[in-house]
């Protein structure tokens, strides 16, 4: 009865079109937004680094593949690709503009990723559904072979790998070994904060709307005058750009440098798996996505021992992966919207709690 | 009811005055492969009118709704719309020119809310580009709750108010065909292509969606195709008819002589049911 | 114009200047085009039966494939080994059926897909687990199949070394895919499965038992997966590495359609062969390695002129 929404009227469009019309929920996300930024007083560098740090990235590039999977409706298996390419692009610009600030880089190298998705999304005007899953194949790994056949991506180093050097803004040094935890914590948390504000803006807009209708029923979007190409390609380029901001992210401020082999088909497998058990088509489920099978592992490593099982660091990994392979079959069984879905029912229950029903 | 649009108001509309001739199909012929779906039919609807399309079940009533959608293209013949003659015209291209269309098979985005299918209507009235939508404030939230109200005047004429925010996957059938005709009504289309508005419907839900038939185009103007099988209905609502048989017109005219035509009551009309 | 030349010319110039080069490396490109083709069978098997994409198949092949070695160093004989394999492919097929397909009846397709995902996710951890991460020796000889090889001379103009393995494969692929095209148009069982593919509720309805078609049908898969497993494996070692080449099978069901038996093979011989030649002949010109994704953009650039594959059914929409 806490989560009641009586005495609260709208009066307005405006209001009742708000992100979070209702007032419990916005103090929620006033609470969770606060939390956030305290984190780092109470956190250790080992949670921020390994923890908190790559969750906010990979559920920003869960967001990036929800728009193109979730809400548009094309099956995409090259995430991990046009992160690449955002990783790549963004240690270029950083190599060849070193006076820029860094974070302008990161931002200009998700228009690489977006060129890459809008050339690799051109076939899906013909290609729908499955087969268009496979042309992402080949756009994953022509960019994998790319990454270590162009030698001038990684500047001709002869090991392949890409290190990525330190840079400072406003006076404090946020890149490369030497930046603190929670330096690359509060950009992280602000880019990926302001981005999702932004997409959220994009998808309860028009051009949303246009994505869900080629989703939903392509032909009856047709026939209300939507141009398919356009919104899709529309689709493949904002999605690429946010996969691509959050790859050139994942390498300069989770990982600190790279090799071919991070971008491969096992993350685009990774981040899709974020995406489905969060929720296809939902923000927050991408959030819950990304919490999910990120921490799970990290949890077994931790909890396992606790309970006194002892196990190889090895055996942690692989057990994960049943776990997680099983509870996607779960979830699909059980709400195959996911967690996002499984939230909100909560919430409608919560609503009208404590009567079973409204 | 309250009249949501006002006609002078239909910016992109033709200048046509009532009774004018708005689409003219002349001589189409259609085929997939080896079936001949639609063989050398040639009719016109006026603008004010309701014009019935009937016809037994595969005489090619859906075929001739989709030609004039731009979705199949014929072999043979043209369609003149406004007055200029066209013969491959893109889905997008025909909404954009002012034609809406509802399906035989309610065609919703089950994804998502009723207002938000509706709204979906008027997304060809929208224009403000990608970085406003971003933000979605000034010009993209203005254009976003002028276009609201608008979606809301139809809401209140179709009197679904109660179902604004479910999901359409969740409402029953006599509703989702209404929020199909609202969402046809967003676009202010100059023709309305109804395909089997009142299939599946029970007597009281189908006075209601006659009345609303009726509003659409007595109040607004908007020029109405209708295929329907119900002969009651047929001969209430109709200025004319034009009789389909196996892809060729058989009968066209008022529904009374329609009705009393022999080669139309041999096709199929027995009693109304 | 030097690279006009490079990419037109030369390469046919270096085919007909080594002509028993280039048969090597067709029948090389053969072998490995008979080998997706069985991968893709596994696909199209469950495809046509249960309307499901089996994403797991790959994995299916591995883990068969180390089942089956697994036991036999536990001391099992070969032949035993061989039985117990193909018993445990039944008990796999069993349990997929029971707790992954009967829960998702009437599902829509992209929900199976991401099912199969997961399995594949499972099965990776689980064979990783009791089999351990590392390369295993296919046992090869002690099934009774052929090893060594013989050369075949071309008089002057070189030599042609043929692995008998890879004939065998050959065979056995075409036996399977001759054996299941008849049983798939021929029996009873074969109509039901097709019924069962187009749409799971109507089969119900006319009293197709859904449970006993899909434990056949994965048991089905589950056999080529061993065949595979075993033709694979005795060409390189049974790894989870096959997992990924097993994707390489999606190319060739893009090609063959993905319901048509003869199109997997067709399918994974122009696959193989395109990839080996091109790789040998043009990928020198961009440093060499393109063979990870030319299957792929062979099958792109087919799909942009044929969305529904060589032999697959025409998508035709209707509103």
């Amino acid at each position: 009865m806490f989560y009641r929404e009586a005495g609260q009227y709208k009066t307005t469009y405006a209001a009742d079109q708000q992100i979070f019309p209702i007032r419990q929920d916005r103090i929620g996300i006033a609470v969770i937004l606060v939390v956030a930024l305290l984190l780092p007083l109470a956190a250790s560098e080992f949670t921020l680094s390994a923890i908190a740090i790559p969750f906010l990235v990979l559920a920003l590039a869960t967001i990036g593949l929800n728009i193109l999977t979730g809400y548009a409706g094309q099956l995409s298996l090259g995430t991990g690709a046009f992160m690449g390419v955002g990783a790549y692009s963004c240690y270029k610009l950083v190599t060849i503009f070193p006076e820029v600030n860094v974070i302008v880089h990161i931002l200009l190298s998700g228009v690489f990723a977006a060129a890459a998705g809008v050339v690799f999304g051109l076939p899906s005007l013909r290609i729908k559904g499955l087969y268009l899953a496979v042309t992402t194949l080949a756009a994953q790994f022509f960019l994998e072979w790319c990454f270590i056949r162009i030698p001038w991506l990684y500047n001709y180093n002869s090991s392949g790998a890409i290190e990525v050097p330190g840079r400072e803004v406003f006076g404090t040094l946020i890149t490369g070994p030497a930046a603190s935890g929670t330096a690359r914590y509060y950009v992280v948390l602000a880019i990926v904060v302001v981005m999702t504000l932004l997409i959220k803006n994009v998808i309860r807009g028009r051009i949303g709307r246009q994505w869900m209708m080629i989703r939903d029923m392509d032909i009856a979007a047709e026939l209300m005058g939507v141009r398919p190409l356009i919104a899709k390609l529309s689709a493949f380029a904002v999605s690429s750009y946010v996969c691509g901001v959050a790859g050139a992210m994942f390498v300069f401020f989770y990982l600190g440098a790279s090799e071919p082999a991070v971008f491969s088909i096992t993350l685009s497998f990774q981040v899709l798996f974020m995406a489905i058990i969060g929720g296809l088509g939902s923000l927050v489920g991408s959030f819950f996505g990304a919490a999910f099978i990120w921490i799970l592992p990290i949890l077994l490593r931790v909890g396992l021992p606790a309970l006194g099982v002892d196990v190889a660091a090895e055996t942690v990994f692989q057990v994960a992966q049943m776990i997680i392979g099983a509870l996607i079959i779960f979830f699909l069984i059980v709400e195959p919207h996911g967690l996002a879905r499984l939230w909100a029912i909560g919430k409608e229950k919560l609503r009208v709690w404590p009567f079973p029903y409204a | 009811m309250n009249a949501f649009v006002d006609p002078a108001g239909m910016a992109g509309h033709s200048g046509l005055a009532k009774g004018e001739v708005l689409l003219r199909v002349d001589n189409v012929s259609l085929s997939f492969g080896g079936v001949k779906a639609i063989t050398n039919i040639s009719f016109d609807i006026l603008k004010g009118e309701v014009r019935a399309i009937i016809g037994p079940n595969g005489a090619g009533k859906t075929s001739m709704l989709n030609v004039i959608n731009g979705f199949y293209h014929p072999q043979e013949g043209t369609i003149t719309w406004r007055g200029q003659v066209r013969r491959k015209m893109k889905p997008y291209e025909a909404a954009s020119q002012g034609i809406a269309r509802t399906f035989q098979n309610v065609a919703l985005f089950k994804g998502m809310t009723t207002l938000d299918n509706i709204m979906t209507g008027r997304g060809l009235k929208m224009t403000k580009n990608f970085f406003w939508q971003c933000l979605h404030w000034g010009p993209a939230l203005n254009e976003e709750i002028e276009h609201r109200r608008k979606v809301e005047e139809i809401i209140d004429f179709l009197e679904i108010q109660a179902i604004r925010k479910t999901p359409v996957g969740r409402l029953p059938y006599g509703l989702q065909k209404r929020v199909e005709l609202a969402r046809a009504l967003a676009m202010e289309p100059e023709l309305l292509l109804l395909d089997e508005p009142m299939a599946g419907m029970n007597l009281e839900e189908k006075e209601d969606m006659s009345r609303f038939i009726l509003d659409v185009n007595q109040q607004f103007g908007t020029t109405i195709a209708l295929i329907e099988h119900d002969m009651g209905v047929v001969m209430d609502l109709s200025d004319r008819v034009v009789v389909l048989d196996y892809g060729r017109k058989i009968a066209d005219g008022p529904p009374e002589e329609v009705q009393s035509n022999q080669d139309v009551i041999d096709a199929y009309l027995g009693v109304p049911h | 114009m030097d690279m006009l030349y490079n990419i037109l010319i030369d390469p046919f110039a270096q085919m007909a200047g080594a002509p028993d080069f280039l048969i090597q490396v067709i029948w090389e490109g053969f072998v490995a085009g008979v080998l997706y083709a069985l991968i893709a069978l596994g696909f199209v098997l469950i495809y046509k039966a249960s309307g499901v994409f089996n994403f797991a198949q790959g994995i299916m092949v591995v883990f068969a494939g180390l089942s089956l070695v697994g036991l036999h160093e536990k001391g099992v004989p070969a032949w035993l080994a061989l039985i117990l394999a193909i018993g445990i492919m039944a008990i796999l097929a069993v349990c997929i059926e029971k707790f992954v397909m009967r829960p998702l009846v009437g599902q829509p397709d992209i929900i199976l897909l991401m099912a199969t995902i997961g399995m594949t996710y499972f099965l990776i951890g689980l064979g990783e687990v009791i089999f351990g991460g590392e390369p295993k020796q296919m046992i090869t000889s002690e099934l009774g199949l052929p090893t060594g090889s013989t050369a075949f001379e071309m008089g002057e103009r070189g030599l042609v070394i043929l692995q008998h393995i890879d004939i065998a494969a050959a065979v056995i692929a075409l036996l399977m895919v001759g054996g299941l095209a008849v049983f798939f148009n021929r029996t009873r069982i074969g109509r039901a499965l097709r019924a069962v593919a187009d749409d799971h509720t109507a089969a119900l309805s006319v009293g197709i038992s859904l449970n006993q078609i899909w434990a056949i049908v994965w048991f089905a898969a589950g056999i080529v997966a061993l065949a595979t497993g075993i033709m694979w494996g005795a060409r390189s070692d049974v790894s989870f590495a096959l997992e990924i080449v097993a994707l390489k099978a999606l190319p060739v069901l893009i090609l063959g359609g993905f319901t048509s038996i003869p199109g997997a093979i067709i399918g994974g011989l122009i696959i193989g062969i395109g990839e080996k030649v091109g790789e040998i002949y043009w990928g020198g010109l961009v440093g060499g390695g393109i063979e990870s994704w030319l299957a792929y953009v062979i099958a792109l650039i087919f799909l942009l002129f044929r969305p529904q594959g060589l032999f697959g059914e025409k998508i035709i929409e209707r509103i």
